[in-house]
C-alpha cells in the first residue's frame, strides 16, 4: 500500500529492537474481550483508479452548475472561485501544516492569518477579527455566550429573519445554560420588528442578521442604539459577506460583535460544509473573545513575525474556564477566502457587489412584471423573497426537469408563507438564464 | 560540520497584502455585466472595504513565498504526539474536488442530492463498523465539536431518564478541549489523578461515581500514549450507578481493527477524521469530528441525519428527542469525502496495518532513545511514546531547547509540555507513514541533540537558527497584541 | 528559574503559602505576589483585578495572573473589602515582576480581621516552608 513504507526487513528489524516477535505481541496489554475478533467488514481496498470510477459515479447523480442553474442562496452562495486561489490553496506546505505552535516553522500560516484577520476587520469595520471558527451558524452562538460573559446577563434576544439553522443552533448551544431566549418577529416591510427591545433592561445581547434571511438589509444603527440603551450588545449576523462589499458595514453601525458565514469568499459550497466562522468585535472585549488569534512581534533579530497570542482565552491552557472550547478551527478556509478577498481587491469587490446587486434587481423587476408578487419592500442584496402562489409546486418540480431549481420555498420555517420562494442571484447567473426562468414561472 | 537533513535554501522575504499592490490593480477576472445598474438608497451606500488592489502575479508570488516559510507533513517528519500527523493522500484531494461534490449545494432537492447522501450514509456505516458502535452523526466540525455534541447527548439521556446529573469525571491526563466542552455543557468537571503507572485506577472511580455524576470522558489510548487497562472494570462502576461513558477517540490511529471500541464499555466516543483519517490539517482546520454512539443514545443524535428508504436517500428530521443542531448543515462534507476515500483505499486489512506499524513505529523511537531521555512510564506504549527532560536538568537544558533545535535538524518538533502530568513532558507519534529511515534519522538527530546539551549547550539555547526566523517575542504579544492593521 | 537563596523576600512583611506577600500600613494592608511567584510565573502579560468595593473571604481567589502559556489564581491573605487597586498594572503588567513589593502591588484592603495579620508566615517561616517542598 503506497502510504505505508515498511518492508518486511524493516519489521523484522524493528521487531528485534523493541524485543518482541511478531507485530500481535505489541498487543499484549489489550484485553482479549476487547479485541476484535476477525477481520472489519468493510469494502476491499480500492485501487486508485476504482476509486476514482466510484466517486466520479457519485458526483454525477448531483444537480450543479453549469448543467443546472440553481437559484438558492440561503446561506450557501455559488459565486465564482479564481482558479488562482484554488491553485494557491493546494500548495501542501499550507495544507499539510498544522497548528501554528511552533511560530519559527509556520509564519507562512501566521502571515496569512494576520492578513486574513485585517481583511476581516477592514471588510466588517470592526477591531479585531479570530482566526476563523467552525462556520456562521456556531460563530452566532458563540457571540451569544460571548456576550453575556461580558454582560453578566442570561437573556438574549434574536431576530426571526435570522437563518432558521442559525436559531436551532443557537437553541442548542444555550440549552444547557438556563439562557431565556426571546424571539423578535418580522415587520411588513421584511425587516425585525425591534420595538420589544427597548422594555427590556436585563438582556445581554440583541442579534440580528443583515441581509437577513429574507434578504433585507436591517437597520443596523437603530438596533444598536436601541441595544445600548438597556446595556444590551449588538451582535450582527450574517450569511453573505460580499454585501458588504456595497453596504454600510457593521462596524460604523455601532455593532459590538459580528459574526457570520464567509464561504461566498474563495470556499466550495462542498454540500453545506466546511465553511468558514468569521469573527470579529471590539478591541476592548478581545479578551472574551473565543477563537484563536495572531498577533505580530519580533524575533531575537528584531525581524518582524508573527504568533499565536493571547492563548489564556483558549482551552489547553484554562480547560474548564476556557472562554470556548474550540480547538481546531477552519483555517485552510480563511486562507482560501484571504487569497479570494486579495484577489477580487477593494475595487473588484465594490464591483462585484454591484453586479451582484444589480442583476437580482433586474430578476425582480421581471418577475413583478410577469405579475408575481414581491412581498417585502425592504431594499435587498442578491437574494429576495417572490409569491409564486399556493399551486406552484407543480410548476417547481417541471421546471427541475428542465435543470432549474427555482429558488426555496419558505413554508417549512415559515408556515405563514406558503407558496413564497427565496431567490438567489449571483454574478454566476447570466441574463438568459433569468429570461428562461421567467419563461418558465409564467407558463 | 556534518550534513543535516535541514538545510537552508533562497526563500524570499515578503510584505504584508496591504505593503503591496496599486489602485486599480484586478486578480479576478470580472464576471460580463449584461444587466443595467439599478437606483439604491444612498443612505445605506458604505464606501467598500480598504482592501489592497492586486495583480494575479501579485497574489500568487505573494502565497508562494509564504508557503515557502511553512513546514507540512509533505516536507518532512512531523512527529506531534496526539495530532497523528499522518500522510495526506492527495487522491483524496481530487475527489473532494470533484465539480458534482464541490459545486453541491446543500438545500437542493434532495432527489438531486443522491450521490452526497449516498456518500454520508456510506461513511457512517463504515465508522460505526471501525468502532464497533451502533450509529453515527457526521455533523460535528472538529473533536471538540463532537465532545461538545457527546455532552449534551448525555445530558438529554439523563433529562429523559428523569435524572438531573452535574458532574462528569475528567483524568488528569484529558486533553483541555474535554473540560472544556463539559463545562460548555454546564457539567461541572471532576479532576482525577491517574496511577503511578500512567493508567487511571479502578477504585478512584469507584469512590467518586454516584448518582450526582452523569459519567466519565476517558481517552483510550491515553494522552500517554497507553491503553486504559482498567478500562472494562471502570465502565462497569459507571454504568452500575447510571452513568455513561464518553471516549475520546482522538487516539484511534493505534487500535483500528484491533480494539472494539464498543467492547470495552464506551457509550458514546468522537473521531477525528483529519487525525486518523488522513484529512489534512490545513494549519489548523478543517477538520470533522463524527460522533458515534451505542443504540441507546441514538434518538438523540443531532438532525438532520441520513436514512435510507429502499433505494433512496434522504435526510430526516424526525428525531422528537434529538439534541438539535450544531452546524448550519450536516457538517464537513468536503472533509468526509477525503477519510471516506482513504478508508475505501485502505480497506479492513489496510487500516488494522496502519495501526500495527503505527504502533511498531512509536516502541522503536521508545527503544531507541531511552537512553537519552527519560521515560517516566517504562512500559510498552501504543502509537505514541512520552519523554521528559529530566536527564538534562542538570544541563540546564529544557524540552523547550530541544524541540527548537530538532528544527535546524530538519523535523517538527514533537508535541511539548502536554500531557501535563508530566513535568517538560515531550509526546512523539511518529505514525504509521513514516519510514524506518526516517525514524532512524530523527532518533539519530535526538541522538545528536542531547549529546550537544552536554558539549555544547548554546546550540540549543539559541536554537532554532536555519528558518526565516528565530526564536519570537510572545510575551510583548500578549502584553501589547497587535492584532491586525 | 532562581534558587531558594535567591530569592528576595524583605523581613518586614507577611507571606502566605500560595506566595501573596502583606504589609500593614497601619489599618489598611497592602497585598502583593512575592519574588517566588513572579520568578515561576515568568513575564506577566495581563493581571486581572477585582473592584474597589469588592469584598472577600480570607483564602477567596480575587483575581488572576497570566503569563504567557498559564494562569495563575491569586488568594486574599485576610478577609477585607476592596479600597484601592494598582491600576498602573493595566497598561504595565511587568511592574510584577519587576517591583513585585513596590510598584507591582496589587490591591489595598480594609481588614474585617485585623487579628488574621498575625495568623501569617514570616519570611523565616515562609522560607522554611519552601525549602520543606523542596
Amino acid at each position: 500500500m503506497r502510504y505505508l513504507p515498511h518492508t518486511e526487513e524493516d519489521i523484522i528489524s524493528m521487531l528485534r529492537a523493541v524485543d518482541a516477535e511478531t507485530i500481535d505481541d505489541l498487543f499484549s496489554m489489550i484485553p482479549e474481550d476487547c479485541k476484535t475478533k476477525g477481520s472489519l467488514n468493510l469494502p476491499e481496498a480500492m485501487t486508485e483508479w476504482e476509486l476514482n470510477a466510484f466517486m466520479d459515479n457519485l458526483a454525477e447523480k448531483m444537480a450543479v452548475s453549469p448543467k443546472y442553474k440553481v437559484f438558492i442562496g440561503a446561506g450557501s452562495y455559488n459565486h465564482y472561485i479564481p482558479e488562482s486561489v484554488s491553485y494557491l490553496l493546494g500548495r501542501s506546505e499550507f495544507s499539510t501544516a498544522y497548528t501554528p505552535y511552533q511560530p519559527e516553522i509556520s509564519q507562512g500560516t501566521l502571515q496569512a492569518i494576520y492578513e486574513y484577520q485585517t481583511l476581516v476587520t477592514r471588510l466588517l469595520g470592526m477591531e479585531v477579527a479570530n482566526a476563523s471558527m467552525y462556520d456562521g451558524a456556531s460563530a452566532l452562538a458563540e457571540a451569544l455566550l460571548m456576550a453575556a460573559r461580558v454582560t453578566k446577563r442570561k437573556k438574549v434576544a434574536i431576530s426571526g429573519l435570522i437563518h432558521p439553522h442559525y436559531r436551532d443552533v443557537v437553541r442548542t448551544y444555550l440549552e444547557p445554560g438556563d439562557y431565556e431566549i426571546v424571539e423578535l418577529p418580522r415587520l411588513e416591510n421584511g425587516k425585525t420588528d425591534i420595538s420589544a427591545v427597548a422594555g427590556m433592561d436585563d438582556c445581554a445581547a440583541v442579534a440580528i442578521q443583515s441581509p437577513n434571511f429574507f434578504g433585507c438589509i436591517e437597520d443596523i444603527r437603530e438596533t444598536g442604539e436601541i441595544a445600548h440603551e438597556s446595556g444590551a450588545l449588538l451582535i450582527l449576523s450574517f450569511t453573505e459577506p460580499l454585501a458588504y462589499g456595497l453596504f454600510k458595514n457593521p462596524g460604523c453601525q455601532g455593532t459590538d460583535i459580528v459574526c457570520g458565514e464567509g464561504q461566498s469568499f474563495g470556499i466550495p459550497q462542498s454540500f453545506g460544509g466546511p465553511g468558514l466562522g468569521m469573527f470579529a468585535c471590539r478591541k476592548k472585549h478581545v479578551r472574551d473573545m473565543p477563537g484563536r488569534l495572531v498577533g505580530k512581534t519580533t524575533d531575537m533579530d528584531g525581524k518582524a513575525g508573527f504568533v499565536l497570542t493571547l492563548a489564556t482565552r483558549e482551552q489547553h491552557i484554562r480547560r474548564e474556564k476556557a472562554k470556548s472550547n474550540i480547538c481546531t478551527n477552519n483555517s485552510l478556509c480563511a486562507l482560501a477566502s484571504a487569497m479570494y478577498m486579495a484577489s477580487v481587491g477593494g475595487t473588484g469587490m465594490r464591483e462585484l457587489a454591484c453586479l451582484n446587486y444589480d442583476k437580482a434587481e433586474y430578476l425582480k423587476r421581471a418577475l413583478r412584471e410577469a405579475g408575481f408578487e414581491i412581498p417585502f419592500d425592504s431594499p435587498t442584496f442578491n437574494e429576495f423573497v417572490v409569491n409564486f402562489g399556493e399551486g406552484f409546486k407543480e410548476r417547481y418540480k417541471k421546471l427541475m426537469e428542465e435543470l432549474i431549481i427555482a429558488g426555496i420555498p419558505l413554508d417549512s420555517w415559515y408556515p405563514d408563507l406558503s407558496g413564497h420562494y427565496l431567490l438567489c442571484v449571483t454574478e454566476t447567473i447570466g441574463r438568459a438564464e433569468m429570461d428562461n426562468l421567467i419563461k418558465g414561472v409564467r407558463a | 560540520m556534518k550534513e543535516l537533513q535541514g538545510t537552508s535554501g533562497l526563500i524570499f522575504n515578503e510584505p504584508l497584502l496591504w505593503e503591496k499592490g496599486k489602485k486599480g490593480r484586478s486578480g479576478f477576472s470580472m464576471p460580463r455585466r449584461d444587466v443595467v445598474p439599478s437606483p439604491l438608497d444612498e443612505r445605506l451606500v458604505g464606501d467598500g472595504p480598504d482592501f489592497p488592489d492586486l495583480s494575479e502575479v501579485d497574489v500568487t508570488r505573494h502565497y508562494t513565498r509564504l508557503s515557502q516559510w511553512n513546514f507540512g507533513v509533505d516536507t518532512g517528519m512531523y512527529p506531534l504526539g496526539s495530532c497523528t500527523m499522518k500522510y495526506n493522500p492527495k487522491i483524496n484531494e481530487r475527489e473532494a474536488s470533484l465539480p458534482g461534490f464541490a459545486g453541491a449545494h446543500p438545500l437542493l432537492p434532495q432527489e438531486l442530492s443522491q450521490g452526497t447522501l449516498e456518500l454520508m450514509y456510506l461513511l457512517e456505516e463504515y465508522l460505526a463498523e471501525i468502532t464497533g458502535m451502533d450509529a453515527v452523526t457526521l455533523q460535528p466540525a472538529a473533536g471538540a465539536h463532537g465532545e461538545l455534541a457527546g455532552m449534551l447527548l448525555m445530558q438529554a439521556y439523563h433529562k429523559s431518564g428523569g435524572s438531573n446529573r452535574s458532574k462528569i469525571i475528567v483524568p488528569d491526563t484529558a486533553h483541555g478541549t474535554n473540560p472544556a466542552s463539559a463545562a460548555l455543557c454546564g457539567f461541572q468537571p471532576v479532576a482525577i489523578k491517574s496511577g503511578e503507572d500512567g493508567i487511571i485506577p479502578a477504585e478512584i472511580i469507584a469512590a467518586l461515581m454516584d448518582e450526582e455524576t452523569a459519567g466519565i470522558m476517558i481517552t483510550n489510548p491515553n494522552t500517554l500514549g497507553l491503553f486504559e487497562e482498567n478500562i472494562r472494570r471502570i465502565a462497569e462502576i459507571v454504568h452500575s450507578k447510571g452513568g455513561l461513558v464518553y471516549g475520546d477517540g482522538a487516539n484511534m490511529n493505534a487500535v483500528m481493527g484491533i480494539v472494539q471500541m464498543g467492547k470495552i464499555g464506551f457509550d458514546i466516543m468522537h473521531l477525528n477524521l483529519h487525525k486518523t483519517f488522513s484529512t489534512p490539517h490545513g494549519g489548523g482546520g478543517p477538520g470533522s469530528g463524527p460522533v458515534c454512539v451505542k443504540s441507546k443514545l441514538e434518538p438523540f443524535l443531532p438532525v438532520p441525519r441520513v436514512i435510507k428508504k429502499g433505494n433512496e436517500y434522504l435526510l430526516s428530521g424526525d428525531f422528537p428527542e434529538s439534541i438539535g443542531k450544531l452546524q448550519a448543515f450536516y457538517g464537513n462534507f468536503g472533509v468526509m469525502i477525503k477519510a471516506c476515500s482513504y478508508i475505501m483505499s485502505m480497506g479492513s486489512d489496510g487500516l488494522k496495518r496502519a495501526s500495527q506499524l503505527a504502533v511498531l513505529n512509536a516502541n522503536y523511537i521508545k527503544e531507541s532513545l531511552r537512553d537519552v531521555l527519560y521515560l517516566p512510564y517504562d512500559k510498552e506504549c501504543m502509537h505514541e511514546c512520552v519523554f521528559s527532560d529530566k536527564l538534562q536538568e542538570t544541563q540546564k537544558i529544557t524540552t523547550l531547547d530541544m524541540a527548537k533545535r530538532l528544527m535546524d535538524y530538519g523535523f517538527h518538533p514533537p508535541t511539548i509540555y502536554f500531557p501535563l502530568v508530566v513535568h517538560g513532558a515531550m509526546m512523539i507519534e511518529p505514525t504509521e507513514t513514516e519510514s524506518k529511515e526516517d525514524i532512524d534519522r530523527f532518533i539519530q538527530a535526538l541522538k545528536d541533540i542531547t549529546a550537544e546539551a552536554g558539549e555544547n549547550p548554546d546550540l540549543l539555547k539559541t536554537a532554532p537558527v536555519r528558518p526565516k526566523l528565530r526564536r519570537l517575542d510572545e510575551t510583548t504579544a500578549a502584553r501589547k497584541p497587535h492584532l491586525a492593521e | 528559574m532562581k534558587e531558594i537563596d535567591e530569592l528576595f523576600l524583605p523581613g518586614d512583611l507577611r507571606y502566605t503559602e500560595t506566595h501573596e506577600w502583606l504589609r500593614n500600613d497601619n489599618g489598611n494592608v497592602t497585598i502583593g505576589i512575592n519574588d517566588y511567584a513572579q520568578d515561576q510565573l515568568g513575564d506577566i502579560v495581563f493581571v486581572e483585578l477585582p473592584e474597589v468595593g469588592n469584598t472577600f473571604e480570607k483564602g477567596e481567589e480575587f483575581g488572576t495572573l497570566e503569563s504567557v502559556k498559564a494562569v495563575s489564581e491569586i488568594y486574599l491573605p485576610v478577609s477585607g473589602e476592596i479600597v484601592a487597586v494598582n491600576d498602573a498594572l493595566e497598561e504595565t503588567p511587568e511592574l510584577v515582576n519587576m517591583e513585585p513589593y513596590n510598584n507591582g502591588w496589587l490591591v489595598e484592603v480594609k481588614p474585617d480581621e485585623p487579628d488574621e495579620i498575625d495568623t501569617l508566615m514570616t519570611s523565616g517561616e515562609y522560607l522554611e516552608m519552601l525549602e520543606g517542598e523542596e
